[in-house]
């Protein structure tokens, strides 16, 4: 069978921008706090989900529904809504984070599929194990921390499929285990699906350029002819022991492309493309070039210079295989 | 009313043999804590130095009358890293789990479930009370409405919060210690040993801001949730869990039972704490459902 290649949709044109691309499958949410990527203008109502379902299934597309915060405490109804209106749509599977909507979906939806959420942080034999064994999970989206050769030797030693991601933004934190967001803000990924929330920010002027702020903090400055970028905090410039950089990330883009041949021998069963923030336009480029990679690769031939390729959509021209080289760390 | 507890957490940061000795030695002759922490929580690569020091510190604690747990690592990857959490889990004392990979190996027996590990409400802390979970310090960013909720549904699970110190708030397989000095995880030099409470990290309009510790990020703000025994009570808490730094933690062990013993009121005691030269403002915005940089009050 194809490596599978899950790509974004944040939006119902979104979605058919995608299947229409020749993505595998693709994963959107809802419009609420249950999903991680919950900013203003995306996301879907029970009702586009289970149109988007239909026009999916129609083309051979599958659709994943990511529940992946954690539940805020004595609130845990819209994760149980949630859950209730993926199955009532016929999601083909649930994203799932938290223990306690992990429980609550083998309990009540024993026939919905789990995939464990890179948001859980499971990067062990233990870990992964665990969770399958309590919950029937059967796939884990492995977080951004391990290489090529960790993932081949962790496809060994677990039962269940992996999917890895290949494209879009990075985080340089273990996913589900970081609270910068939150110190600065008040609002976090866990907490409330969001990162560096739009609300947040400030560009200021001054004489000697733009300053742009999260809460306050002063995450970049741009001189008066830079393009100013989004203020993401683990993005930013600081200034530690004398020193200004980068000091957690460069302004810098996911792209491992030329490692799917890698990926396929280490045992992955899915791609996952980052970016359900992005217009349906991009959606549909990016996806078109990476299926036809994938396909290349399934074909036996060379992935057609796949990083050269894709490297127009990168966020300031700038790409990074992350932690699949060890280099990274 | 039962006595609020005073849990000195697992040091964070990287010390040397010589200064785990002393420190250890001082918090079992003179401190306030009942319960108390050891072990390596961040980077592996410390623990062929660290490691040597704990069997002697434990029998130190423990014939003080402490309780000591063995705190284990919070991102493991690596077979040496996998094992040396399953080697701390079959051990008779307490065990902190800092990883869901504990969870499975420590099947059965008792745990303590740390602040690194996601439990954001009732259900979840039920589940982990239901494996075996005697105590759990909840996330850092989880306001107090949500620990009262949790311990309101979970009255046999020891509630504890964390109380004093950086806040631990993201982790990472790549170290920011090795990044900033030009060099590789591999080939760290264990740089991160220069800073002993953590690297202040500035914005570049020179506000504090965080701290970097190897693969660790904290706060630069020192949290200083400072409540009365009724105040705690009331949300549900039990321990209050102190992180070391390089300050006296004695005396910061006698500020908070000063506190709960109601000798001193919350003020006094964060006037007490700011009078110990801490490398970061007083902070505990979290607690009250606010951004975690806000000021103690």
């Amino acid at each position: 069978m194809s490596i599978e290649l899950v790509c974004p949709a944040g939006t119902p044109s979104a979605l058919r921008a995608a299947v229409e691309a020749g993505a595998h499958a693709v994963y959107c949410g809802f419009r609420d706090e249950t999903n991680a990527r919950n900013f203003p203008g995306l996301n879907f109502s029970p009702q586009e989900l289970r149109d988007g379902v239909r026009f999916a299934h129609e083309r051979g597309a599958r659709v994943l529904v990511a529940i992946n915060t954690f539940a805020r405490a004595g609130a845990f109804e819209p994760w149980a809504q949630a859950l209730a209106n993926a199955a009532e749509a016929k999601a083909d599977a649930v994203i799932l984070a938290d223990v306690a909507v992990l429980g609550y979906a083998a309990a009540e939806h024993p026939n919905l599929r789990i995939h464990l959420s890179v948001q859980a942080a499971a990067a062990t034999p233990e870990a992964i194990g665990f969770y399958a064994e309590t919950f029937g999970v059967k796939r884990v989206v492995l977080p951004r921390v391990l290489s090529v050769e960790e993932i081949a030797a962790l496809n060994r030693a677990i039962g269940i499929e992996t999917e890895v991601f290949v494209f879009g933004g990075l985080c340089p934190m273990a996913e589900g285990r970081c609270a910068l967001s939150s110190y600065a803000t008040g609002r976090s990924p866990n907490i409330s699906g969001v990162c560096s929330p739009p609300e947040a920010v400030a560009y200021s002027e001054d004489k000697g350029g733009t300053a742009a702020k999260l809460a306050g903090f002063t995450i970049n400055r741009f001189k008066p002819a830079e393009p100013t970028g989004y203020p993401t905090l683990c993005k930013g410039r600081f200034v530690a022991d004398g020193k200004t950089s980068y000091l957690f990330e460069d302004p810098t883009s996911l792209n491992a492309a030329g490692l799917i041949a890698n990926l396929k021998k280490a045992g992955v069963t899915a791609l996952k493309i980052e970016g359900r923030q992005r217009g349906k336009g991009y959606v549909a480029e990016v996806v078109r070039m990476f299926r036809r990679v994938v396909d290349a690769v399934e074909a036996g031939q060379p992935p057609l210079e796949a990083e050269r390729m894709l490297q127009a959509f990168v966020e300031g021209g700038r790409q990074t295989s992350g932690a699949y080289k060890k280099t990274w760390r | 009313m039962r006595k609020i507890g005073l849990t000195l957490g697992p040091l964070l940061f990287n010390w040397e043999a010589d200064r785990l000795r002393s420190f250890y030695s001082e918090i079992a002759a003179d401190s306030k804590f009942d319960r108390v922490h050891l072990g390596e929580v961040v980077c592996s690569k410390r623990m062929p130095f660290s490691d040597p020091v704990w069997p002697e510190v434990i029998e130190r604690l423990e014939a003080a009358g402490k309780e000591a747990v063995l705190s284990t690592l919070a991102l493991p990857a690596t077979e040496r890293e996998r094992k040396s959490v399953a080697a701390l889990c079959g051990d008779e004392r307490l065990v902190e789990v800092n990883d869901v990979t504990a969870l499975p190996l420590r099947k059965g027996r008792p745990f303590v479930v740390g602040p690194l590990v996601n439990v954001y409400n009732e259900r979840a802390a039920q589940f982990f009370a239901a494996r075996g979970a005697a105590t759990l310090c909840t996330p850092v960013e989880l306001p107090l409405t949500s620990v009262r909720t949790i311990a309101e549904a979970c009255p046999d699970l020891e509630i504890e919060v964390f109380a004093f110190g950086r806040l631990p708030l993201a982790l990472s397989s790549r170290c920011y210690h090795a990044r900033l000095h030009g060099l590789h995880k591999d080939s760290c030099q264990f740089v991160c040993g220069k800073d002993p409470d953590g690297l202040a990290v500035d914005t570049i309009d020179g506000q504090p801001f965080l701290a970097v510790n190897g693969v660790q990020t904290l706060s630069q703000g020192m949290q200083a949730f400072c409540p009365t025994a009724d105040e705690a009570a009331a949300w549900g808490i039990r321990r209050l869990r102190l992180s070391p730094h390089t300050t006296n933690m004695g005396a910061v062990s006698a500020i908070y039972r000063d506190l709960l013993d109601g000798l001193i009121d919350p003020a006094g005691a964060r006037s007490r704490l700011s009078g110990l030269g801490l490398p970061g403002a007083l902070i505990d915005g979290y607690t009250r459902g606010m951004a975690g940089c806000a000021p103690a009050a």
